[in-house]
């Protein structure tokens, strides 16, 4: 049980960081308004759960401008890739061993 | 010892009903940010009818005796053609308000946004391979190759739906791959444009637009 829990990312407990990381998985990129509205979260907390993730090295941040609009593009690296897969391996397995 | 299995015991119960949420949530997000899935079967179903009834139509206008529609095209009065053109453009129009009209409901109803990245990404991979093909098929009727117009249009639309399919339900991949192989039959066909036509624009799309109602929206809809 002790082993399975070590393998479990602590950066993935909260739902939108784990929605986060879903989305940008399956996608180059995805911007903020994007991400906010599949998410349903406010600006803030959205905003604060990335930085979290950009503090880990898990997403990087690009800013645009369409028109006059700026645009945030997020995407994830390749060490956001694999801690994610790492942690639904965990998942898996703790399923797995419960059932 | 006893108390410890019994924590350890709820712990798991309790968890593992967490992780469950997480793997739906996380396959959830998954779908939702790479693919367009409001997608609705009755629009298909309804450009089928339509392609149907107009066939019919230019079956009537060029009144064969058979499908030979390469034949026919040479002789057709420019009435005739142009008549041919409302047909067919009449067929679109519909096809295209039906189907907006259906998708755009079904979003709504899943309270999903309409006008996207998804659908965007969906529209411009739909629309490269397929405004190749027009651009083609004007290219063989000016050139007078009528006979291949056909079979074209079929398989340029069967490689449009499969470079589609990545951004929408993953059906329309075997549609894609059912136009293009009865392109390729028609192609060995030539005279029989217009009944390929049919099949491929008409029953094709009847077939899976039934397929993709009964499978993703009667289900949500109980």
């Amino acid at each position: 049980m002790k082993n399975f829990l070590d393998k479990f990312n602590k950066a993935f407990e909260s739902r939108i960081r784990l929605g986060i990381m879903s989305a940008l998985i399956v996608n180059d990129y995805v911007d903020f308004n994007t991400l906010k509205d599949l998410l349903s979260a406010t600006d803030g907390n959205l905003a604060s759960h990335l930085k979290t993730l950009e503090k880990l090295n898990f997403v990087e941040m690009k800013k645009e401008f369409i028109g006059r609009k700026p645009n945030t593009q997020y995407k994830a690296t390749e060490i956001g890739k694999e801690a994610f897969q790492g942690h639904l391996n965990a998942l898996e397995n703790l399923i797995k061993n419960n059932k | 010892m006893i108390v410890n299995f019994v924590l350890q015991s709820t712990f798991n119960m309790k968890e593992n009903q967490d992780y469950l949420n997480d793997i739906s949530e996380i396959r959830s997000m998954m779908e939702r940010s790479s693919r367009f899935i409001s997608l609705s079967g009755l629009s298909g179903v309804f450009a089928g009818i339509y392609a149907l009834i107009g066939a019919h139509i230019a079956n009537d206008i060029m009144n064969p005796v058979n499908y030979d529609i390469t034949e026919k095209l040479k002789t057709l009065t420019t009435s005739n053609l142009k008549l041919l053109m409302l047909d067919v453009t009449i067929v679109l129009v519909l096809a295209i308000a039906t189907g907006i009209f259906f998708t755009v409901r079904r979003a709504k109803k899943a309270n999903q946004k309409i006008w996207d990245r998804t659908v965007q990404r969906l529209l411009i991979n739909l629309f490269i391979p397929l405004a190749a093909g027009g651009l083609f098929c004007l290219t063989m009727i000016f050139r007078g190759v009528i006979g291949f117009v056909a079979p074209a249009t079929l398989i340029f639309y069967g490689l449009a739906l499969i470079n589609a399919s990545r951004y929408t339900v993953s059906d329309i991949r075997s549609l894609g791959l059912a136009e293009i192989a009865l392109g390729l039959i028609a192609a060995s066909f030539p005279g029989y444009g217009l009944i390929f036509w049919a099949i491929g624009f008409g029953i094709l799309h009847i077939l899976y637009g039934a397929i993709m109602y009964f499978k993703y929206e009667r289900i949500s809809a109980t």
